[in-house]
């Protein structure tokens, strides 16, 4: 007789990217549209991430609608600038490249007492700085790049990369990014290099993190949803993996908040006054 | 045959007056399809998503009926019924609602209204802290036949299309709003198990299903749309696009319901199993 097996259930990170496409370039038009814009502009690193969002929005908007900027400083890694501006090729986009350089060192000049540290932050709020004046310039509205893996371990400057405010990717961790890279056609020396901030010569994400992105997905995935260490461990996790993800989470949690505002009434703003952040309503 | 229309509209937040132009534009483009009932997604006037903006934007049964008739006046030649999911204030009691309506324009007016009883509270949803919750599914005679209304969460619970079904309904209607979640497949999680539900309530009773759902992007939530209409043995009928507007235009035949019902007699032997679990049933939710 035959003997027919079940397929065990689990959890699923693997997206249907085509899917996930098209719905993506239509939050861009969506989102784009009632806040009363028709054109966007993405800072874009050389990254898989800020690729796949240039993808994204020449997709949304057509590519004659999307400003590309590179935003390189001299310690910059030269392959950075090089696929960037492979990135906006790829994708028929027009590149404007703005030197952070002075600005940022500017800024170093007073402050000789500097760490590479923090003058990776005030890179990355100098580029912020940058995107939001075009924004202004050029009546485009400023695209996020930042994944769900990096915005739930804090991996980003505050106030600085997570700035913009709308966000393609912030809910796809960075394996899926991969796959949907992959599915739009962010060009393989892109999708394949090792991912880092660029922020301090010679850094990679995973060591910065201590862990690699493909096994942090899944704990994390499993963690969001509330399985027991227990359950992640049979899954093949270290315990030390486990409680990296942790910890990296739960020290994080202010940064992807507003700040905290002493609540002294009951019409307290995201407290006790709320209203989505469209709402609207006509006025007479 | 009874011609039905669903409006898969994409609303504007919080812009009652830009929405209902707009329903009002799509009326007019259906006039060549002559439809006799019109079902328009949950939460239409305002948007799903308002949070405490309910209070700001929710309607009396009064002002939307005066608003429709308005509309009716200028849009349409001769009586329409229309089904529209809206935020209702109680005029009385002041109470916020989720609740659908069924007017017959040009003619009796508001012929029911259903209030949401499953308010979610859950994950992305947060109703019953802005919301009342209903507190009946009953079901109600139309110029065409017997017909009930219940609202998005309402008809995932099975028990309440069953005590639809046994009230006589023959004809659903569930005005939606469902923000698109899990992206394994070509369609969106939710909007598969819209549709397994659809197919097995309507093939249970022997009932039609009429689905609205709602359209467009609530800051970062895609309402997922999919609306569709099933038939008493449980086949799609139409189904709209996701994520996009669209107008689904579909006969119901009224006179196929008995010869099905009469091949898979589920609701008549539910009628006679029912009271066996009768005490089942108490005991069970009296424990609860």
């Amino acid at each position: 007789m035959r003997k027919v097996y079940g397929v065990p259930g689990g959890e699923v990170l693997e997206l249907d990217y085509p899917a996930v496409a098209d719905y993506l370039t239509r939050f861009l038009e969506a989102e784009l549209a009632w806040r009363g814009y028709q054109k966007a502009l993405v800072a874009v690193s050389g990254g898989v991430d800020s690729a796949t969002t240039l993808a994204l929005a020449a997709r949304a908007l057509g590519p004659e609608n999307v400003h590309a900027l590179a935003l390189p400083h001299a310690e910059s890694a030269p392959e950075s600038l090089e696929h960037a501006r492979m990135a906006a090729g790829a994708f028929g986009v027009d590149l404007e490249v703005i030197d952070i350089t002075p600005m940022v060192e500017g800024y170093a000049g007073v402050r000789p007492d500097l760490t590479p540290y923090r003058k990776g932050n005030v890179k990355a709020r100098a580029r912020m700085i940058v995107l939001f004046d075009l924004s202004m310039a050029y009546r485009a509205l400023p695209l996020g790049t930042g994944n769900k893996t990096e915005r739930l371990f804090g991996y980003f400057t505050w106030h600085g990369d997570d700035a913009p405010p709308i966000n393609p990717l912030g809910d796809l961790y960075k394996t899926q990014v991969w796959g949907l890279a992959e599915e739009l056609g962010v060009p393989e020396a892109i999708r394949k290099k090792p991912p880092t901030a660029d922020l301090v010569p010679g850094q990679t994400d995973e060591a910065d993190l201590g862990l690699s992105y493909r096994r942090a997905d899944v704990i994390l995935e499993h963690y969001l949803k509330g399985y027991p260490d227990a359950y992640i461990e049979a899954l093949g996790y270290r315990p030390e993996e486990i409680r990296r993800v942790k910890e990296l989470v739960n020290r994080t949690h202010f940064k992807r908040h507003l700040p905290t505002v002493a609540v002294v009434s009951t019409t307290a703003i995201h407290e006790f006054y709320l209203r989505p952040l469209d709402f609207r309503i006509e006025l007479p | 045959m009874v011609r039905h229309a669903v409006l898969q509209l994409a609303p504007e937040k919080g812009q009652v007056r830009r929405n209902l132009a707009r329903l009002e534009a799509a009326l007019l483009e259906l006039a060549e399809d002559g439809p006799q009932v019109v079902v328009v997604p949950e939460a239409y006037p305002t948007g799903y998503f308002l949070q405490g903006g309910v209070r700001e934007l929710a309607l009396t049964v009064d002002e939307l009926a005066e608003a429709l008739d308005d509309l009716h006046r200028r849009a349409w030649e001769g009586p329409l019924d229309l089904v529209i999911g809206f935020y209702e204030k109680d005029e009385q009691s002041g109470d916020y609602f989720n609740t659908a309506a069924y007017f017959e324009l040009g003619g009796r007016g508001l012929v029911h209204r259903h209030r949401k009883v499953f308010l979610p509270t859950y994950g992305v949803f947060d109703e019953e802290r802005y919301l009342s919750r209903g507190h009946g599914v009953r079901a109600f005679d139309t110029r065409f036949g017997r017909a009930a209304i219940l609202i998005c969460e309402d008809f995932w619970h099975s028990i309440t299309s069953t005590l639809a079904a046994l009230d006589g309904a023959e004809v659903i209607y569930v005005p939606s709003a469902s923000p698109a979640r899990g992206f394994s497949g070509p369609r969106p999680a939710n909007v598969e198990r819209w549709r397994q539900l659809a197919m097995s309530v309507a093939a249970e009773h022997g009932v039609y299903v009429v689905l609205a759902s709602l359209v467009g992007f609530e800051a970062g939530k895609g309402m997922s749309g999919g609306s569709l209409v099933a038939s008493p043995e449980g086949r799609i009928l139409a189904q709209a696009p996701v994520f996009e507007e669209a107008l689904l235009v579909a006969d119901l035949d009224l006179a196929r319901i008995p010869p099905v019902r009469y091949d898979n007699p589920m609701l008549a032997d539910l009628k006679s199993g029912l009271p066996i679990l009768w005490n089942d049933l108490r005991r069970v939710v009296e424990g609860l």
